[in-house]
């Protein structure tokens, strides 16, 4: 199998009328970290709700793992670790009570194996001198880390993390984002979803980017990249001289400042144009290549602000 | 739309390796899949191919329903719900002993008869109690449990992981109803078994005189409070039921208690309506208080069995309503 998670057409429009997920078409790839982005109420839970199994679609098709949903829930979703819309535990349980609630309902568990089981994934997330504490009296930190604990408890194919560093200090977040790599080092595809680039970027191999129910971008994060046009930008008294340069390199969208000249550097090798500035009398003082940050693409391919036409 | 291309990569660029940060740190790298190395590899293959062998697959259910009973009766809300049962049939019985019941008439329910024959007989103390809490206090132990079996777990958020564990629907369902009814079972029996020892304790006890006014042997007595404690249990049941539908239909459990209570006490009050005695024998309280016919002899079966069958055609309609909804509404919570 080479697809985690596969999509096409898949629609959810609420009661109300509100479409929520926009045909969107999805693709996985199996061992991929899969970064799901977009703003809050562009559909990213509504689409894991859906995948889970949790919410029926309007109309199109999902697939996780090979088996249609929402029909293969039941004989499927036990391969699938899970987090959505933040942790959800019984407040007046232990940590490690919850653990093994959940753990119960899961019948192709083993019984015996839950407390090594339970063990084992309250110390991945250093939870394991919290164990007897009741969840009420957890920190919101805690209680993310014991939901990816939840989804730890058995081997999995697939883990789908929703916002998992909602609400986290930056150490929170540095935390989680080191237990994705370790679990995609494992083998495990990695379908976590965020509001942030920043916060997903460093781990992503895959991105996917909703937009107001739609998904506007999906591939690997170097493609992502790629979209975005690199500018050679210089540093110059003469910035008109060096437009006039720019244009008989044939690079477009040239634009002149008071100290500064930009252009799109296209297919033109950098040193080349320098060469041809230097060449044509232009003082130049700095010379440089920035291509946008992916966080100002992100931005461009969500809108800024609010954007509420959903 | 304007979805980039995919590239022919499919999971070819591999995640990056090398963990950084503190978890990264507590696990070396020949730990990890560790995870894996504890579950022996056949229970995956075997629930990836969907099979529910059934003994595999009773195990599971068993376990599941031990897991729930295990929430919903260590659960101190329910346990205090339990005590209440057992705190008012000790009350009841102290109050009748302190002040001995007036035997004149003024009604002729089945509590009145039975206040005329404690007196004489101690068993009574548990028909009287039985009957007493039948009116309000039973009820509101079950739509307690009832109210709060779905409703609550979508309140807490639980409902969306046990879903996605994947519980099963259906499976979560009739777990959760099992449990109703071992809760109203277990309440039930409670108030029959410490009003049937409050009552041995104060009063005299031996053959039972029964309602019809002919004498049977106090083991049979007995056999017949059986009977009358699983008639209660079952109407209890039924309410169960309506209270699993209503439960299905919120994630406010106290929205959920409070509608079904509304429900028994409208029932209540439109059946002790004589304008509308036309709808009594249909409304989902009319047949609870029929266990006084096991009181009589010749025992009267018809009032009876039309009670059972009124539970029977409740418990079906509301289960079959819940079970409909269950399965098909997005979980939201």
């Amino acid at each position: 199998m080479t697809t985690a998670i596969s999509s096409s057409g898949l629609t959810k429009r609420f009661r109300g009328g509100q479409l929520a997920v926009d045909h969107i078409d999805l693709h996985v790839p199996s061992g991929s970290v899969y970064g799901f982005l977009g703003p809050n109420g562009s559909g990213k839970t509504t689409t894991i709700r859906m995948l889970l199994g949790l919410a029926f679609p309007t109309s199109g098709r999902a697939e996780v793992l090979g088996v249609p949903m929402p029909d293969g829930a039941s004989r499927m979703l036990h391969r699938v670790g899970s987090l959505v819309e933040g942790p959800a535990f019984y407040p007046f349980l232990s940590g490690r009570d919850n653990l093994a609630r959940y753990d119960a309902a899961d019948r192709t568990a083993d019984p015996a194996t839950m407390p090594a089981r339970i063990t084992e994934a309250l110390d991945r997330v250093g939870l394991l001198s919290a164990a007897r504490k009741r969840y009420r009296h957890y920190s919101l930190g805690m209680k993310q880390r014991l939901a990816i604990a939840a989804s730890l408890m058995r081997p999995r194919e697939l883990i789908i993390l929703d916002e998992p560093t909602n609400g986290l200090d930056p150490q929170g977040t540095r935390e989680v984002r080191a237990l994705v790599r370790q679990i995609a080092a494992d083998g495990t595809t990695v379908f976590v979803s965020s509001h942030l680039l920043a916060e997903v970027e460093q781990v992503c191999t895959h991105v996917g980017v909703m937009r107001t129910g739609r998904l506007v971008f999906q591939g690997p994060l170097a493609e992502l990249r790629r979209t975005g046009a690199a500018r050679v930008i210089v540093q110059t008294a003469d910035a008109d001289g060096a437009v006039k340069v720019f244009a008989s390199l044939g690079l477009t969208d040239a634009q002149a400042g008071p100290d500064e000249a930009s252009a799109v550097l296209g297919d033109a090798e950098p040193e080349r144009v320098c060469a041809e500035l230097v060449h044509a009398g232009i003082g130049v003082r700095g010379f440089s290549v920035a291509a946008p940050s992916l966080e100002d693409l992100f931005v461009g391919l969500t809108g800024e602000g609010f954007d509420v036409d959903g | 739309m304007s979805t980039a291309e995919r590239t022919g990569d499919p999971g070819g660029s591999s995640p990056p390796r090398g963990a950084e940060g503190v978890w990264g740190e507590r696990f070396p790298p020949k730990s990890r899949g560790g995870l894996g190395g504890i579950v022996p590899p056949e229970i995956t293959e075997q629930g990836a191919s969907g099979g529910d062998r059934s003994p595999r697959g009773i195990t599971a259910w068993l376990r599941l329903l031990r897991a729930e009973l295990r929430l919903v009766f260590l659960r101190k809300r329910n346990m205090l719900l339990l005590a209440v049962t057992v705190v008012f049939p000790v009350v009841i019985g102290i109050a009748l002993r302190v002040a001995a019941p007036h035997p004149q008439g003024g009604g002729n329910g089945p509590g009145v008869a039975f206040f005329n024959q404690l007196a004489g007989n101690g068993v009574f103390l548990a028909f009287i109690a039985l009957s007493t809490l039948l009116i309000l206090v039973l009820p509101v132990v079950v739509a307690v449990v009832a109210g709060d079996s779905v409703a609550g777990e979508a309140g807490y958020g639980t409902l969306r992981y046990l879903l996605a564990v994947p519980a099963g629907r259906t499976r979560l369902l009739a777990v959760k109803f099992a449990v109703i009814v071992l809760f109203a079972l277990c309440a039930t029996v409670i108030v029959s078994a410490v009003s049937l020892a409050v009552g041995a304790g104060l009063f005299p006890v031996g053959p039972v005189t029964l309602l019809s006014g002919s004498t049977v042997p106090l083991a049979e007595g007995l056999l017949r409070l059986l009977f009358v404690t699983l008639y209660v249990a079952a109407a209890m049941a039924a309410l169960g039921a309506i209270g699993l539908a209503v439960s299905t239909l919120t994630e406010h459990a106290i929205g959920a208690i409070a509608a079904i209570m509304i429900l028994v006490v409208t029932s209540e009050v439109v059946d002790n309506v004589p304008q509308l005695a036309a709808i009594g024998p249909y409304l989902p309280t009319h047949w609870w208080l029929s266990f006084d016919s096991i009181l009589r002899a010749p025992v009267d079966t018809s009032s009876l069995l039309k009670g059972l069958l009124s539970f029977g055609v409740y418990a079906v309609l509301f289960g079959s309503f819940a079970w409909a909804r269950f399965t098909s509404a997005d979980v939201t919570s």
